[in-house]
């Protein structure tokens, strides 16, 4: 593949993000609109009430006042320059909490991904291998329980059993912070730590994937390739581990990507469960101190990390698999 | 080949589904006679194991949870059920129209759902809940605003396969105008997709919503599934019975639907059953 070519797709692919980033910006500014109250009314509140005419000149000097035109054209523009607006609950600007806060998100969501894409693929190749044995019908209704059952449910079950009633593993947070771990010690403390809100994470989504494996490992199974492959004298564990299993590969890696969202979303009630101190978790704070600024300031957030991890599924997508051309 | 029903009926998990659907309908439908306490009314004292007394214990403040989970029924499927059909209303009309009209307007509604099955859909139900203020109304509206995307493309998709087909063409010649084929010759063909990717949406409705009504958006003054884990969690250590039934109870119905929806799907694509 020419490499100008390669880099023009990669500049289109971002591109093409413009408008749906700018979607979402216009879609905060709606439902900012929409929340209770004005930054004018909130900053009055903060400062423990103020006069009707105090409360008009703060609207004049933030530009509340102005057409509704006029302020969205405001809000894209602070937007584009990554500002945010300010938490007064938290005191800090929006950009900054949610600096402070993307590491722990990133890890829980990094460790899900690996855990559920992982084990799902592996189960889902197996239950193609055994299909229609016991192992099989076992490894379909384990998937199918675990896609049914609620994430803050299985959270509060996993404490439930592995930290009170076996003292394995700990109920909350991401360190023991009155430790003071450092170095080596402190990175085992945080992997205790993450055990559980992983799996917690990744128990909907691993089902996904290995019913996904599974369904596209039978059905890449009775394509002609195989039929080639077979009559080429190769052994059935050559054709399921280097024909078909790569091909069936494809379409978890796709699912993987199209999942950052609900990943993100699952990751607000894990963060809850065992107050993992990452971006759900500020989410779940400013839902009760009605923080709208902070809370779009995460949904926006969300919605640009789920539109990058789009893009980069594509460009991996497009240097794994040799038959898709760019830019012809 | 055998009949729809037969297929449909003929499958074990399909009726394991149906009949603890039917158990969980007759509890919500019968809620007020089979639990006749308001189920936020303290009963009795609280944390009391299940026992005769109270089958499933009582809660923290010593409300029944046997009437928490009977009332907690109708407030979590009506939510669910009417998120589902507004979801499946609006999705058809825009997939629908889409594929119909094709060309820019096909172009326009594709980019808008596209757009809505872009952004992360339970954090922007969360922001729409927490907005618009925790109400039965304001969680129908952030369920079914997060989950039309799919119906709209399942409908645009049948109506592109239908819509050249002859009787189609048949009802242009007639002189139908075109609000009369898409609603008496092109819709009724595309129902049974619709249904199925339907009847499944019920059951992320109701992860949804229990989902939300944990984080404390639930409607406030009924009782629901969500909200009485989301209660019980502080009292884990003490008392597992307040978060285990309730979740169990969310864990099965959502199975059950999830059953019966994947055997429905089976029964009305035979060719596709057997993967």
């Amino acid at each position: 593949m020419a490499g100008g070519r390669f880099l023009r797709y990669i500049v289109w692919r971002l591109l093409q993000a413009v408008p749906v980033i700018l979607g979402v910006t216009v879609l905060c500014f709606l439902m900012l609109q929409l929340a209770p109250g004005d930054l004018a009314t909130v900053l009055a509140g903060e400062a423990g009430g103020a006069s009707p005419g105090f409360i008009e000149e703060l609207r004049a000097r933030y530009g509340l006042d102005k057409p509704l035109l006029v302020q969205l054209a405001l809000y894209i523009k602070n937007v584009a320059v990554l500002d945010l607006g300010f938490s007064f609950r938290h005191n800090a600007t929006v950009a900054s909490l949610l600096a402070e806060r993307l590491f722990p998100t990133l890890l829980l969501m990094g460790s899900t991904l690996l855990l559920s894409v992982g084990l799902g693929v592996l189960s889902g190749l197996f239950a193609a291998i055994w299909v229609r044995t016991w192992r099989d019908h076992v490894i379909s209704l384990v998937a199918i329980v675990a896609y049914a059952t609620p994430l803050f449910w299985v959270g509060l079950m996993l404490i439930l059993v592995f930290s009170i009633r076996l003292d394995w593993l700990p109920t909350s947070g991401m360190e023991d912070v009155v430790a003071f771990y450092e170095g080596w010690d402190r990175a085992v403390d945080i992997a205790r730590h993450l055990v559980l809100p992983a799996i917690t994470l990744s128990l909907f989504y691993l089902a996904l994937y290995a019913r996904l494996m599974r369904a596209t490992m039978l059905e890449q199974r009775g394509l002609d390739y195989v039929t080639t492959a077979r009559a080429k004298g190769l052994t059935e564990r050559q054709i399921t581990f280097r024909h078909v299993f790569r091909n069936a590969l494809l379409p978890v890696v796709t699912m993987a990507g199209v999942q950052v969202g609900g990943l993100l979303g699952g990751s607000v009630v894990v963060e809850s469960v065992f107050a993992w101190p990452g971006l759900g978790q500020l989410a779940f704070e400013a839902l009760f101190s009605r923080d709208y600024n902070l809370l779009l300031g995460i949904f926006f957030m969300s919605a640009c990390l789920v539109v990058l991890v789009n893009i980069v599924v594509d460009i991996v997508y497009v240097l794994l698999d040799p038959r898709i051309k760019v830019g012809t | 080949m055998k009949s729809f029903w037969a297929r449909f009926l003929g499958n074990p998990r399909v009726l394991a589904g149906i009949a603890w659907l039917l158990v969980v309908a007759v509890v919500a439908v019968f809620a007020p006679l089979l639990a006749p306490v308001d189920p936020f009314e303290i009963v009795d004292k609280p944390f009391l194991v299940p026992s005769g007394d109270h089958l499933f214990g009582t809660d923290s403040l010593g409300r029944s949870i046997w009437a928490g989970l009977a009332h907690g029924a109708r407030t979590t499927l009506i939510i669910a059920i009417v998120a589902t059909l507004s979801a499946v209303a609006f999705g058809a009309v825009v997939g629908a129209l889409a594929g119909y009209h094709g060309g820019l307007v096909d172009d326009a509604l594709m980019r808008i759902t596209e757009f809505f099955q872009t952004i992360p859909s339970f954090i922007f139900a969360i922001v729409l809940v927490a907005i618009l203020a925790p109400s039965a109304t304001s969680l129908v509206v952030a369920i079914a605003v997060v989950s039309w995307p799919p119906i709209a493309r399942v409908v645009r998709g049948e109506v592109l396969s239908v819509k050249s087909r002859e009787f189609v063409q048949a009802a242009v010649i007639a002189g139908q105008g075109d609000t009369a084929i898409l609603l008496r010759q092109v819709i009724p063909n595309t129902l049974s997709p619709l249904i199925v990717t339907g009847s499944l949406l019920v059951a992320t409705a109701i992860l949804t919503e229990s989902a939300l009504s944990f984080l404390g958006l639930g409607a406030p003054n009924l009782m629901s599934w969500g909200f009485m884990v989301g209660a019980g969690r502080s009292f884990l250590r003490d008392a597992w019975w307040l978060v285990t039934i309730p979740g169990v109870a969310i864990l099965l119905t959502v199975l059950a639907i999830n059953l019966v929806g994947e055997g429905l799907n089976d029964a009305l694509n035979p060719r596709l059953a057997d993967v």
